[in-house]
């Protein structure tokens, strides 16, 4: 467990326990982790038709986005660039809390999802993906004779 | 896109508008963006991340040495969603930072372009750094 090496940093001893106690309450988290704190952060829910994912990729070259889907599994991957000065500029940096750098999170859908079927659109930094879900796996009325 | 910006002097007409009373929706809670905050001989520049914010739902304040950046997220959810992992579980975004008196509140100018709100505040002229010639004896 990592450990600060500055025990008088507040803030980071707190960050820590916090992360220490989120985890403690998921005894048995997925193979891929507690899926939070990542970049982009992910909202993921469900209709009846589809389940759609919100990736909240702010600030992301479209260009660099890239989404996979494959054998259920999704992953979505892109670089955002730094704003911060290069060293030679005579610029101060007070606060430094953005992510930058490339990305990779990856997520597991459900077996119903639709390989065939995806949709993805990027809106005010705010990559939505709909993938379809299998028609079989809708809800059906059985009429009853 | 410097129009955003409602520049405000503590001494002017008491305003109405209660933020809070505005958007109902998401009741008093809002989340942190994460910013930037550089400065350079010029100026101060600022980032933050208000992902699903569009023009219209930004109000940028500077009231006094208090700039207030208010955002909320205009994200269209299907009917008959059910969440099933949430990151970000509000849709409002605020924060408050103290401005420093040698920064021109006047001139403030801001653009939002992808989620990611930029921010420009010029330092006043007579703020500006000026190198000092030693003289040597």
């Amino acid at each position: 467990m990592y450990r600060s090496f500055f025990p008088r940093d507040m803030l980071a001893e707190m960050d820590r326990l916090q992360r220490d106690m989120q985890q403690a309450f998921d005894l048995a988290p997925t193979i891929r982790g507690f899926g939070s704190n990542g970049f982009p952060a992910l909202n993921v829910g469900v209709t009846p038709e589809a389940v759609e994912i919100y990736a909240f990729a702010p600030g992301v070259d479209p260009a660099t986005l890239e989404v996979n889907l494959e054998r259920g599994l999704m992953m979505i991957a892109g670089e955002r660039k730094s704003v911060l000065p290069t060293a030679d500029a005579k610029a101060a940096v007070h606060i430094n809390e953005r992510f930058d750098g490339p990305f990779r999170r990856m997520l597991t859908l459900p077996d119903d999802a639709d390989p065939e079927a995806v949709d993805a659109r990027l809106r005010d930094g705010v990559l939505r993906i709909t993938v379809r879900r299998r028609a079989s796996a809708q809800p059906r009325r059985i009429s009853i004779h | 896109m410097s129009n955003d910006i409602q520049t405000r002097s503590t001494t002017g007409a008491s305003e109405g508008t209660d933020p809070k009373q505005k958007s109902p929706r998401y009741g008093g809670g809002a989340l942190t963006p994460p910013v930037d905050v550089l400065e350079d001989a010029g100026g101060i520049t600022l980032f933050a991340d208000l992902p699903g914010v569009s023009r219209d739902n930004l109000n940028l304040q500077v009231e006094a040495e208090t700039l207030t950046i208010e955002a909320e997220s205009s994200l269209a959810v299907p009917d008959g969603l059910k969440t099933s992992h949430t990151e970000v579980g509000l849709g409002r975004f605020r924060r408050v930072f103290t401005l420093s008196k040698e920064l021109d509140t006047e001139k403030v100018s801001a653009e939002l372009s992808q989620g990611v709100l930029k921010l420009r505040i010029p330092k006043a002229e007579h703020a500006k750094p000026r190198r000092i010639k030693v003289e040597v004896a």
